[in-house]
């Protein structure tokens, strides 16, 4: 009976089994659990009691009234409080004023309006529960066989289906005219080219202390701490500063030489001091806490940890590869780099290789 | 009253000027059919309906509040020295699009109540439509005629996470700028055209000019516009399906039972849109969101602690957190970084899995027939058992996405804690299945009872040789009605394997599939069966009371 829907492919006896004798029913005897229908309206308070229901209609109009306060309050408050005063509020610490004040009034002046409109719908609204017929969704039959007809008259009348050169070549102009907008987004940025493999690095350049600014001797680079660099010539204010960083960025530790594993490490470093690339070859995070015991740097995004005492071989985490180290030696007394790193530095790419 | 307005006004000879202009308006637009069906139109009532309404009207708050946020905020990252009013920051480097978020915040009179306000309606907006799902789902809600309904809900689900994202990367801050930097892997871990894409999406090298303009364009216009349409779409369906209603007493297929659109839910859902902006008006007064100020402008070479993304994206965090780093070399020359490709194939798997089912569901079951009237849990305890596995394995990946915090404020190891989440991915979601499935035949054995032997009334009684009985007080009609009106369905069968004739017949792979799956979800271990007349006579007769 509650079957609207078609199931060719479904036999019969297999469907899921009807609702026999449980719907629209009315009670009997015979069935204590058939459907005793809509039970009857159970009247409020204020359906009976005329004064309740002007209790209900004055406090929607309360409700009402404090929100044109609160509006008042709204504006007022704009026009009072400073933008910069930062006052005490309990448990809440030290707020803007401002902000405190107009959220409030204005979250009061907006939850009145609704808490009047709820009310009055519950209290004051007609509240008998009526039903309502429901139709299938699907069509009957003869407005399908009309709509069938329909389209069948229709697209007969277009020829598209005799006539099969138009249609192709229409096809064929369909599927590429929108090559033109895929052609127009060439220019959303360059190609990758080498971009991705070289750095501000090269032989010669200086390694310059982040937090100072000055060029970095190796007597600056103390024993269990980090300590960030940037090639010489790499100024804040350079306009392409940001992506320039995004690769240059490195670290730097001092490791007693015997305890470094890694023998091409060893060759790169000067006197146990290492320099790595800052950058997680995981997705490109800065890595930035140290472990001076055991020389583990851990990237804070996704806790992919490298041991730079083991050519900065990954020990935990996402990350797919070691961190790139950096050739350096000294000349004139500070540290310079010998190259650019051997292997691009940041997150892996297809044809990173 | 209004008759006696109608006679004046026809002595004059004209209608009332309200009347006037819906004449003219239904000239002109038709509004009088329209009205016809709908301006008395019966929506059932159910605190559940109310999840759907908190989705529409966050997303309307979102949309005033976004458009009082362009007026002020620059989408560029052409870079400044700030010097305005909030002192810390003074000579700090930072991109226009930061320097005017913290214009909003600090010299806006109310710009940043309007920011707190949209950042938290985003929230409440996911949330809101993160538990309308499950409502949807596990009542059974989106069988036919609501499956693509169902799909619009879903791609607007995805859609919002993916505006959020976009949102909150638009201040340049150096929590988002970080997440704007992981998208950048992800991108560049695309086997083939990674580093292709990666330069066309971001203008050149990262982080470049480009990204947060581009962002911005996606976030105000792109996305919400697609969000706006399918949620009209959305909107018109339920009018059109009519809303679906729980069982009970003169519920059925063929109805709905309710109050009527014109006055009661005007009101009521009228009122709630100011309930819900009210709210969140308040929330935003108490409660600091995305203090860009405190966080410091973004620096691809600095970073905070316990980085973490809106929750909306903690599933997806997980999952790259999570996954251990598997990279291939292939020939020398090719690297394909499993670490971060898994993961991100496995994210929308995960979430199409969701939005396949009432498809799958209705393949299994062969049920093709219109569903107005919707299912308790409990007696759809397949279902119910894969919304709870799918919840959980979601979840699972939610805690793997702040492992680092977890490991910070519980004292954990994040190695183990790593370890955990990725056992308990796939380990979880099948023992959730497990358990829920005997929780819903619990539910059910316990609603036969209460049919058949009715509810505990508390009341002790010894009887004259001295034993105590409880006495149990039969239901209601209507609440027999309602606990036995479901339907329990038997499993497809593929009939016998040879014919009349004795002659072997042809049967598919994908129809014995469909058989054992249906089993699995019509099964004998899937019901406990309903009560019958006969046993409910046979108990309230008089002989063998319990």
């Amino acid at each position: 009976m509650s079957e609207t829907g078609r199931h060719a492919d479904v036999p019969e006896e297999n469907l899921p089994s009807g609702r026999d004798g449980a719907h629209g029913d009315v009670a009997t005897k015979e069935n204590p659990f058939a459907d005793p229908g809509l039970p009857p309206h159970e009247h409020r308070i204020q359906d009976i009691d005329e004064k309740a229901a002007k209790r209900s209609e004055r406090t929607v109009a309360l409700l009402f009234t404090l929100s044109m306060l609160a509006t008042i309050g709204f504006i007022a408050s704009y026009v009072i409080f400073p933008v910069d005063k930062i006052i005490y509020v309990w448990p809440l610490g030290h707020i803007s004023a401002l902000n405190f004040a107009l959220g409030l009034t204005l979250g009061v002046a907006l939850f009145c309006i609704g808490a009047g409109a709820v009310h009055w719908a519950r209290t004051l609204m007609s509240d008998v529960e009526v039903a309502q017929e429901r139709h299938p969704i699907e069509a009957e039959p003869e407005v399908k066989a009309k709509v069938m007809a329909d389209f069948r008259e229709g697209a007969a009348e277009s020829g598209m289906g005799r006539r099969k050169l138009i249609r192709n070549t229409m096809f064929g102009a369909l599927a590429l005219v929108p090559l033109s907008g895929v052609v127009l987004l060439r220019d959303l940025g360059p190609l990758p080219e080498k971009k991705l493999r070289t750095t501000g690095w090269k032989k010669g350049i200086r390694l310059v202390n982040q937090a100072t600014n000055l060029p970095l001797r190796p007597e600056d680079i103390a024993v269990g701490s980090l300590t960030f660099a940037k090639p010489e010539g790499l100024e804040e204010d350079d306009h392409e500063f940001n992506s320039k960083i995004a690769k240059d960025a490195l670290m730097l530790v001092r490791i007693q030489p015997q305890n470094i594993k890694d023998k091409q490490e060893l060759e790169w470093s000067h006197e146990g001091i290492v320099a790595y690339s800052k950058i997680c070859t995981h997705v490109g995070c800065p890595i930035s806490l140290y472990e001076q015991q055991t020389h583990h740097v851990l990237c804070p995004c996704h806790q992919s940890t490298f041991d730079l005492s083991d050519g900065g071989r990954v020990i935990f985490g996402p990350a797919g590869h070691a961190l790139p180290q950096l050739n350096i030696t000294v000349k004139d007394g500070y540290l310079e780099a010998v190259s650019d790193f051997a292997e691009p530095v940041g997150p892996s790419f297809w044809e990173r290789g | 009253m209004s008759n006696e307005t109608s006679a004046t006004n026809a002595r004059r000879g004209q209608a009332p000027r309200g009347e006037r202009i819906a004449d003219w308006a239904d000239g002109r637009l038709g509004i009088y059919s329209l009205a016809k069906s709908n301006m008395r139109k019966i929506f059932p009532d159910h605190w559940s309906f109310m999840l759907g309404e908190i989705c529409l009207y966050s997303f309307i708050i979102i949309i005033l509040t976004g458009v009082y946020l362009t007026l002020f905020f620059h989408p560029s990252m052409a870079e400044v020295v700030y010097h305005g009013s909030y002192v810390p920051m003074h000579g700090i480097r930072m991109t226009q699009a930061f320097e005017s978020t913290l214009d909003i915040s600090f010299d806006v009179r109310g710009g940043l109540l309007i920011r707190q306000i949209h950042h938290w309606a985003a929230l409440v907006f996911l949330a809101g439509m993160m538990v309308h799902m499950m409502r949807v789902f596990f009542t059974g809600a989106f069988r036919k005629p609501r499956e693509v309904n169902w799909l619009f809900g879903f791609l607007l689900l995805v859609l919002g996470m993916f505006t959020g994202f976009t949102g909150y990367s638009l201040p340049d801050d150096l929590l988002s700028g970080t997440g704007v930097r992981f998208i950048e892997g992800v991108i560049l871990a695309m086997p083939l055209v990674g580093s292709y894409l990666q330069m066309f999406i971001f203008g050149g090298e990262f982080p470049g000019h480009d990204i947060i303009p581009r962002f911005f364009t996606v976030h105000v216009l792109l996305l919400p516009g697609i969000m706006l349409g399918l949620l009209v779409a959305h909107l018109i369906l339920v009018f059109y399906h009519k809303h679906t209603q729980f069982p009970g007493a003169g519920k059925t297929e063929k109805n709905v039972v309710g109050m009527p659109l014109l006055p009661v839910y005007m009101a009521k859902a009228g009122g709630f849109f100011f309930l819900v902006f009210g709210v969140i008006s308040v929330i935003a007064a108490i409660a600091s969101i995305n203090p860009v100020w405190a966080i410091g402008p973004y620096r691809p070479d600095q970073v905070s602690t316990g980085a973490q993304p809106d929750w909306y994206m903690g599933f997806a965090e997980g999952l790259v957190r999570v996954m251990p780093g598997w990279e291939w070399t292939i020939a020398g020359h090719y690297t394909i970084n499993f670490g971060v490709l898994i993961p991100i194939i496995i994210f929308p798997l995960v979430l199409a899995a969701i939005a396949v089912y009432p498809f799958v569901e209705s393949w299994v079951t062969g049920d093709k027939r219109e569903h107005h009237l919707l299912d308790r849990p409990r007696n759809a305890p397949t279902r119910t058992g894969f919304g709870v596995a799918w919840l959980i394995a979601y979840l699972v990946m939610l805690v793997g996405g702040g492992n680092d915090l977890w490991a910070t404020h519980f004292h954990l190891s994040i190695n183990s804690i790593t370890w955990f989440i990725r056992i308990a991915f796939f380990v979880g979601p099948v023992l959730g299945f497990i358990v829920t499935k005997r929780i819903c035949m619990g539910l059910q054995r316990r609603d036969r009872d209460k049919v058949l032997h009715g509810r505990e009334s508390g009341i002790i009684k010894r009887l004259p040789h001295g034993e105590f009985i409880e006495v149990h007080e039969p239901l209601t009609q209507e609440q027999m009605h309602a606990l036995t009106q479901h339907e329990q369905p038997k499993p497809l069968e593929i009939g016998p394997e040879v014919d009349e004739n004795g002659v072997k017949r042809k049967i598919k792979r994908s129809q014995k599939l469909r058989a054992k799956l249906s089993k699995g979800f019509y099964g004998e271990d899937n019901y406990i069966p309903k009560p019958t007349v006969e046993e409910y006579e046979e108990i309230t007769s008089g002989h063998g009371h319990h």
